[in-house]
């Protein structure tokens, strides 16, 4: 891949919690405009390579990193970079859907205001709403609770809010996990839609998922005492297809994991 | 029903009694446990029921010699004067400004240090300052009161000559510091109860920690801060001691905090320490006051079970 195609690049990154490691050594290009899966074994480090790329990782008190983290060639961690920031152009998507307890409207609008949105709030909380395709079953309802709303229909919403801040690149972390499998296929309809416009990694341990939705995968798992590492990276077709690695073959076939 | 239940009971433990005597006894005991718990509760609710009734008998009587409009409406209170009046309105005004007052201080100052206790304090720092909190609610309030009159007043009347030694002002900003841990701590727990996927929510979109504690922290906790604050503003109500000590013992219809005030505490203080003979129109007005105090405070202490209630729900 070259340069100008990768969004986001690691270098050698290694993520500490306290004296423990949780991924090491990770070197990865993230596509633009495509959809890169992280899978794995549970605990192998997804969650904490994905929460790399929008520093997220700093809220956890003892956690460090070694290495670097690219952004368009710059780098994320360099102390002159704001993490807010990196937020507003990088969203997230989480495992739970986690609507603000406000209504539909100011679930959408939150983002937009705190980075003080001058132009049509109405208009971009209709035009989020709409690619994230929540709003024909909102459209009459924006005022009310957004709690109200099913599993599905809220991690809609959650997308819809991260669209709103505008990002160039959305994370998501296990997005379905916690729903039924119709509403899993509209938001992996909703990933393909997107992926025209924005680069999307996403973190899941359903490899169906991975082999319908994504571009590229990596596949992740804990070596030792190391934390996770990158055992297979390339196009999602041919590592489905045709795994290099034997270990990958025994995890995407079921055999563990 | 239960006599079927308890003639069985005697039946079986009659047979228990000879086949097994240590399952007897242990039914004996958790029998003999029951009614001890159940003597407990009863006691409690008994002297609670005790006490309400007697307010309310004693206030009847007085009701049956002052009209209730006459009490509810009039602005002078002088039942120990030669000129009786009973109009408990100075008293009301009295306990609405050292409550008002005391909640001016506690509200914006509890809530900035439970912001920071909740979101901002490093770990250890919050364990170590909770248990500090709770030790300030626990100091007597007479202590409160001597610190009103001997240290506030003082300070108060060098910088306003206007300022009497009994005022509300002091009184007042005396018990807000004297609710402050308790509205603070309250409000710590209602915030750090809002779960933490919605500060990373917040996070994610480029929230600052400041964002994140006032546009979402505190609107999410907010009932539970609404619940502290009520039960903050019903101990005002109901404090005895700082008041009797700091604000005076002069019935007074006004909303000037610099002028020695009564409040509804203070003057059933006054009266039960006095030498008021009991029976007499005089005593019973302590009843009628109270039984006024006590339905302040009871629709005050409703009304945060209501908004708690309310709260718990939010994020179901
Ligand atoms: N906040 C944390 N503090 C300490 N260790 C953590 C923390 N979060 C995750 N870990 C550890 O880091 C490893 C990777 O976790 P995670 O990134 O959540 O894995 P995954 O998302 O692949 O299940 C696990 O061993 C986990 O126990
Ligand atoms: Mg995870």
């Amino acid at each position: 891949m070259q340069q100008s195609d990768a969004i986001l690049q690691t270098r050698g990154l290694t993520v500490y919690y306290g004296s423990k490691q949780a991924v090491s050594d990770i070197t990865l290009d993230v596509a633009r405009h495509r959809i890169t899966a992280i899978i794995g074994p549970s605990g192998c480090g997804k969650s904490t390579l994905l929460r790399c790329f929008n520093r997220m990782n700093d809220l956890i008190p003892k956690s460090r990193i070694t290495g670097q983290v690219l952004f368009e060639g710059r780098d994320l961690y360099s102390p002159t970079v704001d993490p807010t920031e990196i937020r507003y152009q990088i969203g997230m998507v989480f495992q739970r859907p986690n609507p603000f307890p406000k209504s539909i409207f100011d679930n959408v609008a939150f983002g937009p205001r705190i980075n003080g949105f001058r132009g049509d709030l109405a208009e971009l909380v209709e035009s989020s709403l709409a690619r994230a395709a929540l709003w024909a079953e909102v459209k009459d309802r924006l005022t009310s609770s957004a709690l109200a709303l099913s599993g599905g229909q809220q991690q809609r919403l959650c997308i819809a809010r991260a669209l709103a801040v505008q990002p160039q690149v959305i994370l998501m972390d296990e997005p379905c996990s916690s729903l039924d499998p119709i509403a899993t296929l509209a938001i992996e309809d909703l990933m393909r839609e997107l992926s025209a416009d924005y680069s999307i990694v996403i973190v899941t341990h359903n490899m169906q998922q991975a082999a319908r939705v994504s571009d590229y995968t990596t596949f992740l798992m804990g070596i030792e005492n190391r934390g996770g590492q990158i055992i297979e990276y390339g196009e999602t077709r041919l590592i489905f297809t045709n795994p290099k690695d034997e270990r990958t073959e025994a995890y995407i076939t079921g055999r563990f994991g | 029903m239960a006599r079927d239940t308890r003639s069985l009971r005697t039946s079986i433990t009659a047979k228990a009694l000879s086949l097994l005597p240590r399952h007897w006894k242990r039914l004996l005991w958790e029998r003999l446990i029951r009614l001890t718990l159940a003597a407990a509760a009863v006691v409690s609710v008994l002297t609670t029921v005790g006490i309400v009734s007697v307010l309310l008998f004693e206030a009847v009587l007085f009701f049956q010699e002052v009209s209730i409009l006459e009490f509810l409406t009039g602005t002078r209170w002088t039942p120990l004067f030669a000129s009786q009046h009973f109009g408990i309105l100075p008293l009301i005004t009295a306990t609405i400004i050292t409550s008002a007052g005391a909640m001016l201080v506690a509200l914006p100052l509890g809530l900035l240090s439970a912001i920071y206790l909740s979101e901002y304090a490093p770990d250890p720092v919050r364990r170590g300052l909770k248990p500090v909190l709770e030790v300030l609610a626990g100091i007597p309030t007479v202590v409160y009161g001597y610190f009103a009159l001997l240290f506030v007043t003082p300070l108060l009347r060098q910088i306003s000559p206007n300022v009497s030694v009994f005022n509300g002002l002091s009184a007042s900003i005396v018990m807000g510091i004297m609710i402050l841990p308790m509205v603070s701590s309250l409000s710590e727990d209602a915030m750090r109860a809002v779960p933490r996927s919605l500060r990373e929510g917040a996070y994610a979109l480029g929230s600052t920690k400041l964002e994140v504690s006032t546009r979402v922290v505190i609107p999410a906790a907010l009932s539970g801060i609404a619940a502290a604050f009520i039960l903050a503003i019903s101990r005002a109500v109901g404090e005895t001691m700082i008041v009797a000590i700091a604000a005076g013992q002069n019935p007074t219809f006004t909303l000037n905090p610099f002028v020695p005030i009564e409040t509804m505490t203070a003057y059933i203080v006054q009266v039960s320490m006095g030498d008021t003979p009991t029976g007499t129109l005089e005593f019973k007005t302590i009843f009628a006051v109270g039984l006024t105090l006590f339905l302040l405070t009871l629709m005050m202490n409703l009304l945060s079970q209501y908004v708690v209630r309310r709260f718990r729900e939010e994020y179901e």
